[in-house]
């Protein structure tokens, strides 16, 4: 039944069938929402009127596609912003975590690393509402004691960012990790040697081993972070970032904008994720 | 770098990873969960100050819509971690096993990509395909195989598969992982020795693989009970997931300190399942997590 | 006189309890080729990274080139080490691992390229600049991480055991390129290695570690005529060994009365009283097969033949004395001469006096 034994037909038959119908499970949803973003109907749904590519393109307000719907094409625009800031502050603190996990000794370091990976653990959902909550607190205390508004501490933009990184960061710290657990430190005392500081041999050797795992963990959060829902749900102000948009209007009866946007998801991460592909094929 | 000579240099470098860290850890994840803790025990007065009280949590237990809805969501995630586990398995075994090597990666790529689009689009697909107005049931209808069309959408079932769907991935990537490192040649070796496909199955595969099942049940079971995307649009009106309360004490009715209660109820619930997974199956998390 | 390039001073070294080096003093003239040679374990890194500045002295100081380099960091000592595993960053490509040092001096782009093309072409790798570490074999890497250090004109260069990962082939053709590169470039040497045939082979000094100590310092041929501890005879070259009683003395000859029975004359190089144990060493190539009767002043015994162990022009006869099981290696010259040599056959062994070395207990 494995490749190198013989195997019976009912068995390796029945496995295929059923491997095909797998994918055809796991396409399908996919599939149907792209070919439905250029059907020319008012829903999305058949039959199929014909093609048309308004829902991209229309400026009517009955056929308003995505190019000129100004809300959608705003909350993508914030997404992509948060999403810029997380990835950020995610490999700038998910790479200190790092180096203090694999190159550093300090007491207390266990506990500290189980605290690291306890983001994985708690819901999303949660980690939103403490996060607003907590930021509630520190704001109602700011204005109390120093009559002090601070816009950070209300939901909006930046609270969106922080609630995501707050995880995003244990994966970057994570897949950091993994890569620094192979790094030779007899590296970083032949750069010393030649007569690099520290600074420059973390910069021109550490750093430099590490960029693959970091290029790869920033285009993962950066997604994860473009795609976050749970958190960001408790945490947004008045600028929604796009799955809480489409989120709103699916809920609320939707049109096919909705696949062109999808369409058009679908593509660029699928883009990414082969790019991304090939560039850890190529690595290897 | 010996540790004598340059301890200087160390500790300087030791707070400069250490600072940020420690800014992450206690500003985002510590002390939110203590005031969330905090929270949960408190009640507002109705003039703006609040006073210690067990009320929300009794308000739990005395409301069975709460805490039904509470039942509810851990049986139903765990019957979805055990039912992706099922479906996973035979895939990740023909990719790893069965398939020849030269579409092995060709594979794996095809079985992560509708992972890297987002929950939302993916939800969206099933419940254009499902519903009374959907893409099945319009063929169904041309077929003649029904007369009325019916509304797939909005029914504990569909959820159930929707939440499968949402966590295959999870589930999927650890079994290949650890089917790659089972040796063929162990399989060859029982079925020489007189095993039939089932006794393989539980007596060397499943063995072996437990690692990989535990790390993916763990984050099956993790995502399937903290998400609200998936019950809240393939789900009916009736069939509430926990998240959905947390979401109305919040939202709709503005009751932060009952919110914050059932918030501290299901992070222990996931706590004591995580837990118990590991302790039952010896795995510990931080091997899981690698 | 000629100038002192390092000079070590009583440095000592603790891990917890244990002292990994203790208390060694050396200095290396500029432009020596000098060698740590020690089994391993006994500090031979320890005292490298110390001397790089890798690691702090417990006590004693570190002079190079008459400068005390106490509180200097790494980076700005005036040596260069070549790392047991070589430490080439596989994330840059030959050109890039050799410029690596230029540019952390800030030197300009275009001094960079001519210094790196010229030292390349010194280890015999011109146009290598862009290759990719992971392209090039054992040897090469080798000569990459030599030409890296030296392209910084250290004042010292410090190797450790570079030759350990090689094969034995390289390894051989490697040591002559060494040694003709010293040579050339004239840079001090200071190389460990636990491998005594690369230590004589190169060295213009070699000092015997051992358990964190020096046993000897000296030119490789008086280390292995004249070793001047039980150790280093043991260690540096093959020996054969007995232990014994001195039972007569006449200036530095004495008598000894082996733990077999024996009773040879051996040279002492000192006066040692009669009933003082001694060990007696001796090397292969100092017994003579079947002696001529009429050489003098033999010591003279018979031996039955184990095996022969056939090794090239190293080949050696495995023997024991007819009366005793002590196991004896004795060199078989190949020159035909002794090819009737057969197992079991018993034969006659003269060694004479000054080949002797011997070592009060
Ligand atoms: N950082 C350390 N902490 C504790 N003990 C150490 C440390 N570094 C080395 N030692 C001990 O010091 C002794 C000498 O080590 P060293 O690496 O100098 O040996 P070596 O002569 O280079 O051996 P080899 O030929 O195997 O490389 C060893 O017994 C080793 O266990
Ligand atoms: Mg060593």
């Amino acid at each position: 039944m494995i490749r190198t034994m013989p195997r019976s037909r009912g068995t390796a038959l029945g496995l295929k069938l059923y491997v095909i119908l797998y994918f055809i499970f796991l396409f399908a949803p996919l599939l149907v929402t792209c070919i439905l973003a250029f059907n020319d109907s008012q829903f999305p749904s058949l039959p199929w009127k014909g093609f048309t590519v308004e829902w991209f393109t229309g400026d009517k307000p009955d056929r308003l596609g995505i190019f000129h719907d100004q809300i959608n094409i705003d909350s993508i625009w914030v997404s992509i912003r948060v999403a810029f800031f997380v990835t950020l502050l995610s490999l700038g603190v998910g790479t200190c975590g790092a180096f203090l996990f694999e190159q550093e000794q300090f007491p207390g370091k266990q506990a500290f690393y189980f605290l690291m990976i306890s983001p994985l653990v708690i819901p999303g959902v949660i980690l939103g509402i403490s996060i607003l909550m907590f930021s509630t607190t520190l704001g109602v205390f700011f204005e109390n004691h120093w009559g002090l508004d601070v816009a950070l501490f209300r939901p909006g933009f930046w609270l969106v960012v922080l609630g995501q990184f707050s995880f995003i960061a244990t994966l970057v710290t994570l897949v950091v990790s993994a890569r620094l657990k192979k790094f030779d430190r007899s590296l970083e005392e032949a750069a010393m040697n030649l007569g690099a500081s520290r600074f420059e041999v973390i910069w021109h050797i550490t750093l430099r081993f590490l960029k693959p795992a970091i290029i790869g963990s920033g285009a993962v959060a950066f997604l994860m972070s473009f795609e976050n829902f749970n958190t960001s749900l408790f945490l947004v102000g008045s600028e929604a970032t796009l799955p809480i948009n489409l989120y709103l209007q699916v809920r609320d009866g939707s049109t096919p904008v909705i696949n062109a946007i999808s369409f058009l998801l679908i593509v660029g991460t699928s883009m990414l994720a082969l790019l991304n592909l090939y560039f850890s094929k190529k690595k290897d | 770098m010996d540790k004598n000579g340059m301890h200087d240099r160390l500790r300087w470098g030791l707070l400069l990873f250490l600072t940020p860290v420690f800014l992450w850890l206690v500003l985002l994840i510590v002390l939110p969960q203590i005031d969330l803790l905090i929270m949960s025990f408190r009640v507002e007065s109705g003039y703006g100050d609040s006073s210690w009280s067990l009320y929300n949590y009794r308000q739990f237990f005395e409301e069975p819509i709460y805490w039904l809805t509470f039942v509810r969501t851990a049986v139903y995630s765990v019957l979805v971690t055990f039912l992706t586990f099922v479906v996973a398995l035979p895939v990740a075994f023909y990719i790893t096993k069965v398939v020849h090597p030269r579409f092995q990666g060709f594979l794996t790529v095809l079985l992560l990509l509708p992972f890297w689009v987002s929950e939302l689009v993916r939800v969206y697909g099933w419940m254009i395909l499902l519903r009374e107005s959907g893409v099945i049931n319009h063929f169904l209808l041309r077929m003649g195989l029904l007369q009325q069309p019916v509304e797939m959408l909005y029914q504990d079932a569909t959820m159930i598969m929707g939440l499968v769907y949402t966590s295959m991935l999870f589930m999927v990537v650890p079994l290949i992982s650890a089917l790659e490192s089972l040796d063929n040649s162990l399989i060859e070796a029982a079925y020489d020795l007189g095993a039939n496909m089932g006794s393989i199955l539980y007596k060397i595969i499943i063995p072996h693989a437990t690692p990989g099942i535990v790390s993916g049940s763990i984050v099956v079971f993790m995502l399937t009970l903290g998400n609200y995307l998936t019950p809240n649009l393939m789900g009916g009106k009736n069939s509430l997931w926990f998240t959905e309360q947390i979401y109305n004490q919040f939202i709709a009715s503005f009751n932060w300190n009952q919110g914050s209660a059932f918030g501290f109820l299901l992070l222990f619930l996931s706590s004591v399942i995580v837990w118990l997974g590991l302790k039952l199956t010896r795995q510990n998390l931080r091997k899981v997590v690698q | 006189m000629m100038q002192i390039d390092l000079s070590v001073q009583h440095v000592l070294k603790r891990f917890g309890d244990f002292t990994a080096v203790n208390d060694i003093s050396f200095d290396v003239e500029s432009g020596r080729f000098f060698s740590i040679l020690g089994p391993s374990g006994c500090g031979k890194t320890t005292l490298l990274r110390m001397i790089a500045g890798l690691a702090e002295l417990d006590s004693g100081r570190i002079e190079i080139r008459g400068k005390d380099m106490a509180g200097i960091s790494p980076n700005r000592r005036p040596v260069n080490l070549i790392f047991q595993n070589l430490a080439l960053f596989p994330m840059m490509d030959v050109g890039a691992n050799i410029a690596f040092g230029l540019q952390r001096r800030g030197e300009s782009k275009s001094g960079i390229r001519e210094k790196v093309s010229a030292i390349l072409d010194r280890v015999d790798l011109a146009g290598f600049e862009s290759k990719r570490i992971d392209q090039l074999s054992g040897g090469q890497k080798q000569r990459v991480a030599i030409a890296r250090c030296l392209v910084l004109e250290p004042a010292v260069l410090l190797l450790d055991e570079p030759l350990g990962a090689l094969d034995l082939k390289l390894r051989e053709q490697m040591k002559v390129e060494l040694k003709k590169l010293q040579a050339k470039v004239g840079t001090t040497f200071v190389y460990i290695t636990h491998d005594q045939s690369e230590a004589l082979v190169m060295s213009d000094y070699v000092a015997v570690m051992n358990h964190g100590e020096f046993e000897q310092i000296d030119t490789p041929q008086n280390l292995y005529s004249r070793p001047q501890t039980p150790f280093v005879a043991q260690f540096v070259g093959d020996n054969n060994a007995w232990s014994g009683t001195i039972r007569n003395c006449e200036g530095t000859v004495g008598e000894i009365e082996t733990d077999d029975g024996f009773h040879f004359r051996s040279e002492l190089h000192q006066p040692l009283p009669v009933g003082a144990a001694v060990d007696l060493f001796l090397r292969p190539e100092s017994m003579l097969i079947q002696p001529d009767p009429s050489l003098p002043d033999l010591n003279r015994f018979e031996v039955v033949v184990r095996s022969t162990l056939f090794d090239g022009a190293n080949s050696r006869l495995l023997v024991h004395p007819v009366n005793a099981e002590t196991e004896l290696l004795v060199a078989l010259p190949q020159t035909h001469q002794y090819d009737y040599i057969q197992k079991d056959d018993t034969i006659e062994i003269g060694w004479a006096t000054p080949s002797g070395i011997c070592f009060p207990k």
